[in-house]
């Protein structure tokens, strides 16, 4: 069989610059996925955009040859001329990039946007077109079609974008899809929703894709071929089944070890202690008022947080899991006293075993400073948390300054021995945070968390920017450094995966309840609510014989009116948190 | 229907805006110390012609500025009858200018409406060069197009508009023989309007047009050649390339939209900075517009007719404000104002 895209010797350079795709060759079959799996500064977004040739102005091609089996015979894109390429982009090829919301155009409607393809390349009328593109939407799972037809990106949610732009790629009919981490931007059970989809459309129409992922998660279920890339060069590549059950090159393996998984046989674990309590969030409830666009309607009431408990005894780690919007950040905030709760709602903090619990918002101005100097924050994207003009010496004592902390002297050698313990070295000190990677920079944040010397930690998705192995790395130190100086870790996440590794309990949250409540293995043994099993199923786990679940999935991550009687609630009637087991609790109707 | 509503709310607003702005010009205008009259009082007693002095007197009651500040603020905007009656600006009546012993309406008669000409003329030649330059430096940013037209644009913002207007004065006159300054051929001067005269103010406006429009058209190129480039970075401009449009329907289509917003909000902006920046241009140009007036009735405080003119010009600047907000409305979707449909 000939192959629809073959891939020969391509290497791809900025400037003058080294190459930064080097000699990578592949072929995809017609009906066939092809997974370019790799992390950040591999060059797979590169090579996937060299294919159509939708790269920066300064990057050249510098080798090789990319050829397309086109229905007219064979097709050299990699010298095509301008007029000709354009008539084989968003026709023969098309391409979904990684942020739906930034890669639609603000200010055109949907059906616009996508008829727009059928316009170029079609010559089709605005009616005809609007008819094929209605049933393409009707395809991907709009539930209104002529609605989101006339919607803008910003009224749509991230997954309804994101299958927006799969309805522009697919609307032509193209013989191949180029997918550039499609998923990345969405939620674990929307990515599962929308990678099902893929695979639908793929299955329906026979066309071949190649993904871009850095999760082999997806790779897993998705791919046939799968191509390994590192630093611009092909590491490891072939059959998808034999290459996921043993890799044979040493790096696979290292993003296989990397990769954080949910035990597939985990067990029954024993409840927290509840004995020294470090931090408690008792009945917090946090409504924000929404003011109404007119006078004579009532203001809308959003409910970010209703009635959370939380217990967090010192030394261990509560972890806080949700989709956006569940109501997680807003939870974490309310503990670090940076907004208060509801009438009634409290919460707690002892600052050590003998002390007495101070409600944290009831402070005066005293206690509150000690508060914020033992409470620190790590925050989510390392690159915008640096201020880029400050030197890394500036960054870590500035706390000491601000609390007046030490000598200079004094400040300094703190700042070495935290820049030690998070395994960096003095000699950085000098620098500015644009000298340091992803993970050291995330190294940075923690080191300067620890310069207060802190006794609780709150990590709001510390690791959900960087890569598998950096991830990895960062967790295997938030472990030791939470062992050695005896911290409490208050863990945001939207990952199950991540939060089966380090925490010692886990609260699932759901439009600003809590709805299953247990340490981790515990709730992957025995997962009660419709909602965490549908979060549990549709996380993509690089094992072959564990594919995405999506009938769990579809039947737990929908609003709560489709979950089953016992689990769901209204705005007015809301089941409590029943302890089902010691340590395990769920919100259903007993 | 709802942009209508819009539109009927944004007029509202900016009439309560504008009777601020009376109250503000009011009180700045009396800031400094005396008035016209009082002054010249002084300088008549001084020199010994009481005659002079029993007319200033009359002068000082028939204007009421023997009364109380807001009574005369009220009295001048015409919401309290004055010495004859109800007679302020909502009346219609602009008041009396001193210094050239005239009703004010009579002094700036034709001038405002040539103002606003040539004011508006220089708004266009603005965006007429600033759109195609400014569209074309970025799409061709960092060859030698984006470089002349910098550098040229960086010309015109450096070179004062004095200057450039002498420089035009002379070389127009030279080599095209543009007329020299006025706004039409002297003989035209009180007629009225007719085919000769109007080509007669068209060819006059040139000059001014180019010397006034100049630096705002530098400026303005550049911000939108920034904002464009900006936009083509984003990752909307690959999923548009991904789809197959030629370039340059892309470039119009998706981009330029996003990067015209600032160039539409600065509508409101330009029309204040060049009527004040057009004084020294009309001096030299010797232009009839409101400028040079407005110069003449700070110095001498001649209280009725500055008053006006810093009316005049808030109200265009506030009607340029008005004007660019409702075209944003239209122009971007996700600007939201009251009542509009989701």
């Amino acid at each position: 069989m000939t192959p629809l895209l073959t891939v020969e010797d391509l290497s791809v350079g900025f400037g003058r610059g080294e190459s930064v795709v080097k000699n990578i060759s592949f072929k995809v079959h017609p009906g066939e996925t092809l997974a370019l799996v790799g992390e950040s500064g591999s060059g797979k977004t590169v090579t996937c955009r060299a294919v159509l040739r939708i790269l920066p102005r300064v990057a050249q091609i510098r080798t090789g040859r990319v050829t397309l089996n086109g229905p007219d015979g064979l097709i050299e894109l990699s010298t095509l001329g301008d007029r000709a390429m354009r008539k084989v982009r968003g026709n023969l090829v098309s391409m979904i990039f990684q942020e739906p919301m930034r890669s639609l155009s603000p200010l055109h409607r949907i059906g616009n946007q996508v008829a727009e393809v059928l316009w170029i390349h079609r010559g089709a009328s605005e009616k005809s077109a609007r008819r094929e593109v209605l049933d393409t939407f009707e395809k991907v799972g709009f539930p209104d079609p002529e609605r989101a037809y006339r919607s803008y990106p910003f009224e749509l949610s991230g997954g309804m974008q994101q299958r927006a732009m799969i309805a522009m790629a697919m609307v032509s009919k193209p013989d191949l899809l180029i997918a550039d981490e499609p998923t990345t931007a969405l939620d674990v059970t929307t990515q599962a929703q929308v990678l099902g989809l893929m695979k639908d459309l793929q299955r329906e129409t026979g066309m071949a894709m190649v993904l871009v992922t850095h999760d082999l998660g997806v790779v897993a279920n998705m791919a046939e071929q799968v191509v390994v890339m590192r630093k611009g060069r092909v590491m490891e590549s072939g059959a998808a089944e034999p290459l996921l059950r043993a890799p044979a090159h040493p790096y696979t393996q290292q993003l296989f070890d990397a990769a954080p998984t949910i035990p597939a046989t985990p067990k029954l674990a024993p409840p927290m202690p509840d004995d020294d309590l470090i931090l408690q969030l008792k009945s917090v409830s946090k409504t924000y008022t929404l003011r109404a666009s007119s006078m004579f309607k009532p203001d809308v009431l959003i409910h970010a947080c209703r009635g959370v408990d939380l217990n967090l005894p010192r030394g261990k780690t509560l972890a806080i899991v949700g989709e956006s919007g569940s109501g997680k950040t807003t939870a974490a905030r309310v503990a670090l006293g940076a907004e208060p709760p509801d009438e009634g709602g409290e919460v707690l903090f002892r600052s050590n075993p003998d002390g007495e619990p101070v409600a944290v918002h009831k402070m005066n101005r005293a206690a509150r400073t000690a508060f914020q100097r033992q409470a620190q924050m790590v925050f989510q994207d390392p690159y915008s948390s640096l201020s880029p003009r400050m030197r890394i010496q500036a960054a870590m004592t500035e706390p000491l300054e601000i609390h007046n902390i030490g000598s200079r002297a004094e400040q300094y050698d703190k700042a070495v021995a935290m820049l030690r313990q998070v395994g960096l070295n003095e000699g950085m000190l000098k620098r500015f945070p644009h000298a340091f990677s992803g993970g050291q920079r995330q190294r940075l944040s923690i080191a300067r968390a620890l310069m207060l010397d802190p006794s609780l930690l709150v990590c709001d998705e510390p690791t959900s920017a960087l890569d598998v192995s950096v991830q990895d790395q960062i967790l295997t130190l938030l472990e030791d450094i939470r062992d050695k100086m005896n911290l409490s870790y208050l863990f945001i996440s939207h990952d199950l995966a991540v939060v089966a590794r380090i925490a010692d309990e886990v609260a699932v949250m759901r439009q600003g309840l809590v709805v299953e409540q247990a340490p981790p293995d515990t709730l992957f043994y025995n997962p009660k609510h419709p909602y965490t099993k549908a979060l549990i199923a549709a996380q993509p786990t690089p094992d072959i014989d564990r594919p995405i679940n999506l009938k769990l999935v579809a039947q737990g991550a929908g609003s709560a009116d489709s979950w089953p009687e016992a689990f769901r609630f209204t705005d007015d009637v809301i089941p409590s948190l029943t302890q089902l087991e010691p340590g395990h609790k769920v919100r259903c109707h007993v | 229907m709802a942009i209508l509503r819009y539109a009927l709310y944004r007029f509202a607003t900016m009439l309560l805006t504008l009777l601020v702005v009376s109250g503000l010009v009011f009180v700045i205008i009396n800031l400094p110390p005396g008035d016209y009259l009082s002054n010249q009082i002084a300088e008549l007693r001084a020199t010994g012609q009481s005659a002079g002095v029993a007319k200033a007197e009359f002068l000082r009651t028939e204007y009421a500025l023997d009364r109380p500040l807001y009574q005369q603020y009220l009295i001048w905007i015409g919401f309290i009858p004055g010495p004859h009656g109800f007679s302020g600006l909502i009346q219609g009546n602009f008041g009396w200018s001193f210094e050239f012993d005239n009703p004010v309406a009579e002094i700036v008669g034709d001038t405002l409406w040539l103002t606003v000409l040539v004011n508006l003329a220089a708004v266009l030649f603005v965006y007429m060069v600033a759109l195609p330059l400014g569209v074309l430096a970025a799409a061709k940013s960092k060859t030698w197009v984006d470089y002349t037209s910098a550098f040229v644009g960086y010309l015109g913002l450096a070179t004062p508009n004095f200057l450039l207007a002498l420089i035009m004065f002379y070389y127009g006159h030279k080599y095209f023989d543009l007329p020299i300054g006025g706004l039409m051929d002297p003989i035209y001067e009180g007629e009225p309007m007719s085919w000769e005269k109007t080509k007669s103010i068209l060819i006059h406006l040139i000059v001014p047009t180019f010397v006034i429009g100049t630096s705002g058209a530098a400026g303005m190129m550049q911000r939108l050649r920034a904002n464009l480039l900006d936009e083509l970075g984003k990752p909307y401009v690959d999923t548009a390339i991904a789809k197959g449009m030629h370039p340059v329907r892309m470039l119009t289509k998706y981009p330029l939209r996003m990067a015209f917003n600032p160039f539409v909000a600065d509508i409101g902006n330009l029309l204040p900075s060049m009527i004040s920046g057009s004084v020294l241009v009309s001096v030299v140009l010797g232009l009839q517009t409101i400028g040079p007036t407005l110069l003449t009735a700070l110095k001498t405080q001649d209280l009725f007719l500055s008053g006006f003119v810093l009316m005049f010009v808030a109200l265009l600047t506030l009607v340029g404000t008005m004007v660019s907000d409702v075209l944003l409305v239209l122009l971007d979707p996700r600007i939201q104002y009251e009542g509009r449909e989701t």
